[in-house]
């Protein structure tokens, strides 16, 4: 037996077989499918099954197949997968109008990949926009806003701190230069040294220094310190994206893309969707939210009579809950969202129990505190409220008409009487204040998005990528092959197999970290296979120099691979550097390529020198008389 | 099968004088055209509209793109959007009043209107959906991160050649990288391509592609002055140029075969990087044969600094 080691035979074997495995689901093509889900507590039952395919039957919509899925983040849905997107688009329009207001009707992808691939976690790579169609928008977030408003916002509060110490001062601006933060002037240097130590202790997130002094004008300049903008700027993108990620999940996109990119840019990607108004609509929603006081939970009769009879009183909004439960609350808004500065969950120190800590500034202080000082023991309720608008253009002119939906998002009791800080309690768990910190401040306080650009992919065009892109991929494959076989007889053959492998895994490894397939992927894919071929070249030419200076078969074999691996290894280690920064810095296009040869070339190190390696010794270490060797 | 002869001897080092001096015309040609003539940047870089145009009858994009003209829109990019009946129009707005209102933002339905007015006075089925615009701002920051992304590659590849080999390696190296993608984006400029985000990858590609290339060359370098007990280092280069010939070339035709299966089978959207990669494997091949061992001859490697004993060179300790 040759000097190959047997653990090495094992490995290959395992790596062919599992490429194998994982690449498999890619074979399958997800039917287009549209999902049912209920609004409120709608039910979603066999009935409402039932009633899905009488309306399709009704129609004359031949469906493939339909479900009942239960799923634990999204709730109870039913998929019906169609044969094409025709049907798919007719079936999603007769049953919105079949299933009413209570029923959101979506576009989605129905996998079929059977059970026991998905059970040993093998599936499919997604598929890009240019593949698949969909629509992209790039959000630009307003952190100049971010800004502004804490300016604002320790204006008013180194205000209110000094009129509390009781430090006499002149005047409390902004700085006309925007981001230099607030100016204050002091009367004397005994006040200015108070007011320096006052506010350095009460707002750590401030540098405060000296500015001129004259005569009776002592300036201090208090500016946010850039670790806290920094913070602020990051925190504000998660925001951002949180937001984003709830409004998404409303339209029910298979698999929505929300990334940061850069400090002030957010990418969305929703695959499938080909109506940019409707995303539009729901992503640029503005919402914000208020707290009122509460005049009935979904108990109270006069709440269970109001949602009888639609008769609500006068000084009351009837609104429901994020289950779909009505509350009765008063119309007076105590303190709305631009007077909340911070949410942030945690736990009550009394009991344990998931909290909201909440900051307001120092004028929405003065109203909680004035309220909550007549009301405890009374509930109060957080109301969130999201503004969406509808673009239509009417006689050649855009009307935009604004739609407003509330929701209960908290319904608790005052426990006491609180000013700019307090918690809300009462929260089912740590996920549910987490979410409800999250809605707070995204509500409040993300700074403004403008979409910078937008753009469609129809799914004609995803289809006709996807087949070019593999025409070119297998005719690629196929030609570098056939050279390959011509020009290096067997050794060409054995690196054919390796080469065939190595699309196997890489294929594999992109499902299985879940790289989303796009154009650029498709040309890294090629570009991979073609230096792959590198490797094998530069072994078949060692060797074949090897018998040329007239080594024996196996010893030239052994050579060959030996001196070839270093030039293999810093040829591809170079590469590999190359394709990192792609990965690493470039965005979109550029990235997917970047992961894409980053794998290649990973996968091919294996498949071209151990894998070949295998097989070589394989077919000829058991023959002891080698006396030449097809190369 | 050996399409070389393998006992190859060609002075590739005797020719050094006139395959630098036509690299640094290569490489001044192309900065000159690059500076001149520019990149055409495409609107991943520059921003612009794109409208997508259907009609109910077959229509050829040359037709459209006519049409447009004669409408008065500048440089219109045509594709067909699979099939023969819908367009992707792309172009960059006037940059005038009409087009351009006093808060910078372009008029999307103004624009398509003009679109529809242009397209519809030659064809009365056309029909103008989903105008969008692309920000330039979007490109100005794609583009400085393809510029991080140029110099993380060049430095990082340095360093690792400087590790692994030697100073004058990793010096060679990058020259002639530098070469390679100038000479790429001089061709580039010459034929007006247009640059966009895929051909930004493909020259960060070819970059890859290349530095791998002159490694091959540049490992036989080592391992024959390791090997030669007393070497010229002219001959030892000239050696290994030669013996590496003809794997330079099979690799090269090799993923030339693939790059040309994507250029005339991957479709329009993969055309720009099939193109610019062609370009760049026949610029990086020819320049690891005919520059890099140039280059490296003139920096003054020698047997001596790829033994061991470099490291305790006097001259090697004192650099940072």
């Amino acid at each position: 037996m040759s000097d190959f080691p047997r653990w090495k035979y094992a490995l290959v074997a395992i790596v062919m077989v599992l490429g194998i495995l994982y690449a498999l689901p890619n074979a399958f093509v997800p039917l287009s499918a549209v999902q049912v889900s209920a609004v409120h507590n709608a039910p979603v039952d066999a009935a409402l099954e039932q009633k899905v395919v009488a309306t399709l039957q009704k129609d004359k919509i031949a469906y493939k197949n339909i479900s009942l899925k239960h799923n634990k983040a999204k709730g109870d849905y039913i998929l019906i997968g169609f044969a094409n997107g025709d049907l798919q688009n007719s079936a999603a329009d007769s049953l919105k109008t079949a299933l009413g207001e209570d029923y959101t009707v979506v576009f989605n992808l129905e996998s079929t990949v059977p059970g026991w691939l998905q059970a040993i976690g093998a599936r499919s790579m997604p598929l890009g926009l240019d593949l698949q169609g969909g629509v992209h928008f790039l959000m630009k977030v307003d952190q100049r806003d971010v800004v502004n408003k804490q300016e604002i916002r320790y204006t008013e509060d180194i205000t209110s701190l000094l009129r509390d110490k009781k430090i006499h001062y002149t005047s409390v601006t902004r700085n006309s230069i925007h981001g230099k933060g607030v100016v204050v002037v002091l009367p004397t240097a005994a006040d200015r040294t108070a007011a320096s130590d006052a506010i350095a202790t009460a707002f750590t997130d401030l540098d405060v220094s000296d500015g001129p002094s004259t005569g009776d004008r002592f300036v201090l300049d208090a500016v946010v310190k850039p670790e806290a903008l920094r913070k602020l700027a990051q925190a504000t993108i998660t925001q951002n994206l949180a937001t984003l990620r709830n409004r998404i999940n409303a339209l029910g996109v298979s698999e929505p893309v929300i990334q940061a990119q850069g400090n002030d840019q957010i990418v969305v990607d929703l695959a499938g969707v080909q109506d940019p108004a409707e995303a539009k609509r729901v992503i640029g929603a503005i919402a914000t939210l208020q707290y009122v006081a509460g005049l009935g939970g979904p108990s109270d009769p006069a709440v269970q009579d109001a949602v009888r009879t639609g008769i609500v009183p006068p000084n009351a909004h009837l609104y429901y809950g994020t289950h779909g439960e009505p509350y009765l609350v008063s119309k007076r808004v105590i303190v709305s969202g631009e007077e909340l500065v911070d949410a942030s969950s945690g736990t009550d120190p009394d009991n344990g129990s998931p909290s909201v800590n909440v900051t307001l500034n120092s004028v929405g202080a003065k109203k909680m505190l004035d309220f909550t000082r007549d009301n405890v023991g009374k509930p109060m309720a957080v109301v969130y409220v999201e503004t969406v608008y509808d673009n239509k253009v009417v006689d050649g002119k855009e009307v935009r008409t604004p739609k407003v939906k509330y929701k209960v998002i908290n319904y608790a009791t005052i426990q006491g009487v609180f000013s700019n800080k307090f918690q809300t309690n009462g929260l089912g768990s740590p996920k549910e204040a987490s979410e409800l910190a999250l809605l707070l401040k995204g509500g409040s306080l993300a700074a403004p998005m403008d979409i910078v650009a937008q753009s469609v992919i129809g799914p004609s065009m995803g289809k006709q990528n996807i087949s070019k892109g593999l025409d070119a991929v297998l005719l690629g494959l196929g030609l570098v092959l056939v050279a390959a076989a011509i020009y290096y007889k067997l050794f060409g053959l054995v690196a054919d197999i390796a080469l065939f492998f190595n699309l196997v895994i890489l294929v594999a490894v992109m499902s299985m970290i879940g790289v989303t397939l796009t154009m650029p992927g498709i040309a890294g894919i090629v570009l991979t296979l073609g230096m792959a071929i590198d490797a094998n070249v530069l072994i078949c030419e060692r060797v074949r120099e090897e018998l040329r200076n007239g080594s024996t078969p196996l010893a030239s074999i052994r050579a060959g691979y030996e001196k070839a691996w270093s030039t293999i290894l810093d040829a591809n280690v170079t590469h590999l550097i190359a394709a990192l920064a792609l990965m690493t810095i470039g965005s979109g296009a550029i990235r997917g390529f970047g992961v894409t040869l980053f794998i290649g070339i990973s996968t091919s190190l294996f498949t071209s020198v151990t894998m070949t390696h295998a097989i070589t010794a394989l077919l000829h270490g058991g023959r002891k008389k080698l006396k030449t060797l097809s190369v | 099968m050996e399409i070389f002869n393998h006992n190859s001897n060609i002075h590739f080092l005797g020719l050094r004088r006139y395959t630098i001096g036509l690299a640094i015309i290569l490489v001044i040609a192309s900065i000159v055209l690059i500076s001149v003539r520019g990149l055409n940047y495409g609107l991943d870089f520059t921003g612009g509209i794109s409208v997508q145009a259907q009609y109910s009858q077959p229509v050829q994009t040359g037709k459209v793109r006519d049409a447009l003209v004669k409408g008065g829109i500048e440089d219109p990019v045509v594709q067909s959007l699979g099939g023969t009946r819908q367009v992707l129009i792309r172009f960059q707005p006037k940059d005038d009043t009409h087009n351009v209102p006093k808060d910078g933002k372009v008029n999307l339905d103004l624009v398509a209107a003009d679109v529809a007015k242009a397209l519809q006075a030659v064809r009365p089925d056309a029909k103008v959906v989903s105008p969008s615009y692309q920000s330039p701002q979007v490109g100005a920051e794609l583009r400085s991160s393809g510029v991080y992304a140029a110099v993380f590659v060049i430095i990082g590849i340095g360093l690792y050649l400087w590790i692994r080999f030697e100073r004058r390696f990793a010096i060679a190296a990058l020259v002639t990288e530098v070469h390679d993608v100038l000479v790429t984006l001089g061709v580039i400029a010459l034929v007006q391509r247009q640059f966009d985000l895929t051909v930004l990858a493909s020259v960060l590609a070819v970059i890859g592609y290349s530095i791998n290339d002159k490694v091959v060359v540049f490992d036989r370098i080592r391992e024959l002055f390791r090997l030669a007990r007393k070497a010229e280092p002219e001959e030892v280069l000239n050696r290994s140029i030669n013996s590496t010939l003809s794997r330079t070339i099979i690799t090269s035709l090799f993923t030339g075969i693939a790059m040309a299966a994507l250029f005339f089978f991957g479709g329009p959207s993969v055309h720009g990087f099939a193109v610019t990669m062609l370009i760049g494997i026949v610029v990086g091949t020819l320049s690891s044969i005919f520059v890099a061992s140039p280059i490296l001859l003139w920096l003054g490697v020698s047997k001596k600094d790829l033994m061991p004993v470099t490291k305790e060179n006097p001259e090697l300790a004192r650099r940072p």
